[in-house]
């Protein structure tokens, strides 16, 4: 599983690799997880406000930092 | 001298013999005239720094060290304070508008009124440079006419809710409102000057095959609304504190050091260069407007004309090097020239008008 946390490094960005982390370490789950920083690549995945993530190349959520329940909701569903 | 604590309220002493014809529209002037005066000008801070410098430090108010410190404690605790307020309420009120939405809006609509539309939404949608691009890309690659992204961005960093009332703070309501309808005025004519000249072959073509997301749509709850528009303040408090103290530091140098000669010389209401000395100044400039807010502050009590201050503060909001040079990464030289050249010959023509009218009607 790949999970992208895009961001260009601010402070909801790092929150957010965080709740990932935490999410993660929940559910008992492992994967890679990848910071994508360059301005361009995070708008070429279809994001238009940082901080955003993106599961398996799905755009899961944009512009804001959900916590690790929801999260873990996101890894749950295929 | 002129110092902000004797700044009194003298239009509000009445006669005993005038109550005779007071109407609500008298009394709508003299509410929101305290409203200014307490919540935005804030005098009762004014007097309660002044009372610390004088008591406190033992300065005097009206020499210069004591006017320098009484300016900077009083606006960098009153810019601090309207910065979490405004911060909040704006970030509250655009969470209603996420980019995702504004561009589902902007996608059904053609021509004129597109335009009118994302320069309207451009005020309430939220937005810092580092996201210009990331928009542009969104909205280009979603099939949205290079005239409404660009009538959006001219407006995006221009008009917001925040520099309206900064600049009720500073000026009056007239003013403000002016600002507000030349900003989207100058933001319609520009998107729609770009869109004219037919320039989509100056876009990167990787933006046209972007994909466009638009997941599911979250609709935040109050609280998390509210969450989000605390984590707005933090995150942009974090960010723009030392301009604020640069802004504050300049403003009281200009306040209380540089004389009113040398002010107006290089920016004087009756110079014609003042105002694109001003555009000039502020263009590379990155900050924010709250750091601007003091300088404007200072500049006004030193004479210079209501046009050239607003041309700076535009000038340091609509355009900045980094965004600029970001945006060169998906536009080719010819468009991002022709963006900046509008934007900027726009900043400077609004200058000249306000200033022309302000000699006009004083």
């Amino acid at each position: 599983m790949l999970i992208e946390i895009l961001g260009t490094g601010c402070r909801k960005c790092i929150a957010l690799g965080d709740n990932v982390q935490a999410a993660l370490d929940g559910a008992g789950l492992s994967a890679t997880v990848e910071k994508v920083t360059d301005i361009v690549e995070i708008a070429g995945r279809g994001v238009m406000s940082t901080p955003g993530l993106v599961i398996d190349g799905r755009v899961v959520s944009s512009g804001r930092v959900p916590d690790a329940e929801e999260i873990a909701r996101f890894l749950r569903t295929p | 001298m002129q110092v902000k604590v004797s700044a009194a309220r003298c239009a509000t002493i009445r006669g005993p013999g005038a109550d005779t014809g007071t109407t609500w529209k008298d009394g709508m002037t003299e509410l929101l005239a305290w409203l200014n005066d307490h919540l935005l000008r804030m005098q009762w801070l004014a007097d309660l720094v002044a009372i610390l410098v004088r008591d406190g430090f033992g300065l005097d108010i009206e020499g210069r060290i004591g006017g320098s410190v009484h300016f900077f404690l009083y606006d960098v605790v009153k810019i601090f304070i309207l910065l979490c307020v405004l911060i909040f309420c704006i970030s509250y009120a655009q969470s209603y508008f996420p980019p995702e939405r504004t561009r589902r809006i902007l996608g059904g609509r053609t021509g004129m009124g597109a335009n009118v539309v994302a320069a309207l939404l451009g005020t309430v949608t939220p937005f810092c440079s580092c996201s210009s691009i990331p928009l542009f890309i969104g909205f280009t690659g979603a099939g949205l006419p290079l005239a409404v992204t660009f009538s959006f961005l001219i407006s995006s960093p221009l008009v917001d809710l925040a520099s309206v009332i900064l600049l009720a703070s500073i000026f009056d309501w007239g003013i403000a409102i002016a600002y507000v309808v030349t900003g989207l005025v100058l933001a319609v004519a520009g998107g729609t000057l770009i869109g004219r000249l037919g320039m989509e072959g100056q876009v990167q073509s990787f933006v046209y095959a972007s994909p466009v997301s638009d997941h599911g749509g979250h609709v935040p709850s109050r609280a998390e609304r509210a969450a989000y528009a605390r984590g707005q303040v933090s995150d942009i408090v974090h960010r723009v504190w030392p301009y604020i103290l640069l802004g504050v530091g300049i403003g009281a140098a200009i306040h209380n050091w540089i004389p009113e000669d040398a002010v107006t010389a290089l920016l004087g209401r009756d110079k014609w260069w003042s105002v694109p000395v001003a555009a000039l100044a502020g263009i590379p400039i990155y900050a924010d407007i709250f750091g601007t807010l003091p300088i404007a502050e200072a500049l006004v009590g030193k004479g210079v004309g209501t046009g050239t201050v607003l041309t700076f503060m535009m000038a340091v909001t609509a355009l900045s090097l980094p965004s600029i040079v970001m945006l060169r990464r998906v536009v080719g030289a010819r468009l991002l020239t022709l963006f900046v050249g509008i934007t900027a010959g726009g900043i400077v023509l609004i200058g000249f008008v306000f200033d022309a009218l302000a000699i006009h009607l004083t």
